[in-house]
């Protein structure tokens, strides 16, 4: 029985199952809910299934048609994809439960299909072995995220929908540049023989410069992050939580893969260079949230300087840095889901996400301030919550490195986000100038926000177990990697 | 081998030209594309390189990430066009806004 399930090419279900449901529910617009949800589950049972054969077997590469590296496309899963896969698997549940109540009849029949492709490339992007691959599904995913912001009507939503997709297409020109210089250079795609091949010549800078730019430039890294705040904001409630917890981190996993097995070589100035972005990133962003009077436009600049810790990483280069980014990046994009969410719910009930106009939401929205100040507690990485792991690894490696800077970082940035989630919740516990219209929020829709809230609190208390599966096939390399 | 050499570098110049185009003009259709100048500039730079000796036959690996790029810059230019005549439907521009705030 065990034997049959770790026989299974779970790399190409994975792909093709989202692939399939997103046809399905284009064809048949009518049931697209029920056949999105079933879809959901069966995805996210896949991932069980590929993280069990993961633990059974290592490593995972899988060669499309039979054809293998340098002519065909291989397929590859270790730790770190899985890590990727498990996110977006429980952010995608999330969201599929709480759009099944968000979403008109007419609105569903176009998120569904949308939302499945984007899930389709999501994991593509987490198993492919391939640099031009990566291309590929790198703009599957922003096509997909463009439309799917395009869903709100309004001006706003429209205007940053348009500047999304430059960007995003601009992101993604500068990374295919850098994949012409470095398959030029070394006649593969393949990033296991890249790695091999790679030596310090000035094609192969340039390379990494366009490539490390572009990625830059579609995962927001500060001065980059201009578009995303009004992209973020402008977009319904759960393509906002998709937006912010995933698709902005397909840009920073293929960065984070490329660093860590292409780019081996380079020294340590671009990282320095990364890291210092990564800490302006924390400070603005904070400062940014701090001063928005609007609720969805915080949490968009919280995922500014979130997105920040991740380039912590860089500087460091250790096993345990690596680690801890990735523990962020796993409890950022479940906490800033559910966050999300929980803004929708409010959206919806008071019909509008003025901050200082929020009337009494503790009392009478208690489910939904709940899961806020949950995601909150993760976000400002407060024990025992997934947030609070993945700093204390990054303090580690930044103290054991000598570099204690960056620890200084940490904790500012922990301290901002505690002041800009204290403003909101205190509002929501007063009583606003002017009451204003109740809607009704689906109770489907409170409880989606708060089980994903717990979900990130949760990631505390299982990280042996997280981070040990995070090592299969050690994505991050020994005890000092980079 | 110089040759070679100046179509790759035409494409580099084809790329940069259009950034060049992408930043200054605020009218969406010139940036949609400069958008696309960008792309063929990149395109090019594949099919020069995949020349590389002029006595062996060229690479078809790169002709083929051509084929598969124009793909998706025709259904990125589709999303984009389409999305542009959305924005000067709704706001009556035909450049982006910058109202992000209240």
């Amino acid at each position: 029985m065990t034997g049959d399930i770790v026989g299974i090419p779970w790399i190409v279900v994975l792909i093709v199952l989202p692939l399939t449901g997103g046809m399905a529910c284009f064809l048949f617009p009518t049931i697209s809910k029920s056949l999105g949800l079933i879809f959901a589950l069966a995805i996210f049972t896949a991932v069980v299934g590929l993280g069990w054969q993961l633990v059974e077997q290592g490593a995972q590469r899988y060669a499309i048609g039979g054809w293998g590296a340098s002519l065909g496309i291989d397929l590859y899963a270790d730790g770190l994809s899985l890590l990727m896969l498990v996110t977006a698997a429980l952010v995608g549940l999330g969201v599929s439960v709480y759009s099944g109540a968000y979403f008109s009849r007419e609105k569903a029949k176009h998120f569904w299909p949308l939302w499945l492709l984007l899930w389709a490339a999501l994991n593509a992007l987490f198993l492919s072995a391939d640099i031009f691959n990566l291309y590929v599904t790198l703009e599957l995913l922003g096509l997909a995220a463009v439309a799917l912001i395009a869903l709100a009507d309004g001006a706003d939503a429209l205007n940053s929908a348009m500047r999304y997709l430059l960007v995003s297409l601009l992101g993604s020109l500068f990374y295919l540049l850098g994949v012409a210089l470095l398959y030029h250079s070394f006649g593969s795609l393949d990033i296991a023989i890249l790695a091999q091949r790679m030596e310090p010549t000035p094609a192969v800078w340039s390379a990494v410069g366009l490539m490390s730019a572009g990625l830059l430039l579609k995962t927001a890294l500060f001065p980059m992050h201009f578009w995303l705040p009004a992209a973020h904001a402008c977009a319904p409630a759960p393509v906002s939580a998709l937006l912010s917890a995933l698709v902005v981190k397909a840009s920073f996993y293929i960065l984070l893969r490329l660093w860590l097995e292409v780019f081996a070589l380079t020294d340590t100035s671009l990282g320095q260079l990364l890291g210092l972005l990564g800490a302006t990133a924390v400070l603005w962003g904070g400062i940014q949230a701090l001063r928005q009077t609007r609720l969805k436009l915080l949490i968009a600049y919280s995922t500014v300087a979130q997105l920040g810790y991740l380039f912590l990483a860089f500087p460091l280069g250790t096993n345990i840095a690596w680690k801890g980014a990735c523990y962020m990046l796993l409890s950022h994009a479940i906490a800033k889901a559910a966050m999300f969410m929980a803004a929708g719910n409010i959206l919806r009930f008071c019909g509008h996400d003025r901050i200082a106009d929020l009337d009494r939401i503790a009392q009478r929205l208690p489910l939904t301030l709940t899961a806020f100040a949950l995601a909150g507690v993760s976000i400002m990485g407060l024990p025992p919550s997934g947030g609070f792991i993945g700093k204390w690894l990054l303090l580690e490696a930044s103290m054991s490195a000598g570099q204690w800077w960056w620890a200084v970082i940490l904790i500012l940035g922990g301290l901002l986000a505690a002041a800009y989630f204290f403003r909101v919740i205190g509002y929501a516990f007063t009583r606003a100038g002017l009451t204003h219209e109740v809607g009704v929020v689906p109770a489907r829709m409170e409880w989606a926000a708060l089980v994903l809230a717990l979900a990130a609190i949760l990631l505390g208390f299982i990280s042996p177990a997280a981070l040990e599966l995070m090592g299969i096939g050690t994505p991050f390399g020994g005890e000092r990697a980079g | 081998m110089s040759g070679v050499f100046l179509y790759a570098l035409l494409g580099v110049g084809l790329f940069v030209l259009g950034l060049y185009a992408l930043i200054i003009h605020a009218h969406l259709l010139r940036k949609i594309l400069a958008i696309n100048v960008m792309g063929t500039g990149v395109f090019l730079v594949l099919v020069a390189l995949a020349a590389g000796n002029p006595d062996a036959p060229p690479d078809p690996v790169p002709h083929a990430m051509v084929i598969t790029g124009i793909v998706v810059a025709v259904s990125a230019t589709a999303l984009a066009l389409i999305l542009m005549l959305k924005v000067s439907v709704a706001t009556g521009k035909n450049h982006l806004s910058d109202s992000t705030r209240d």
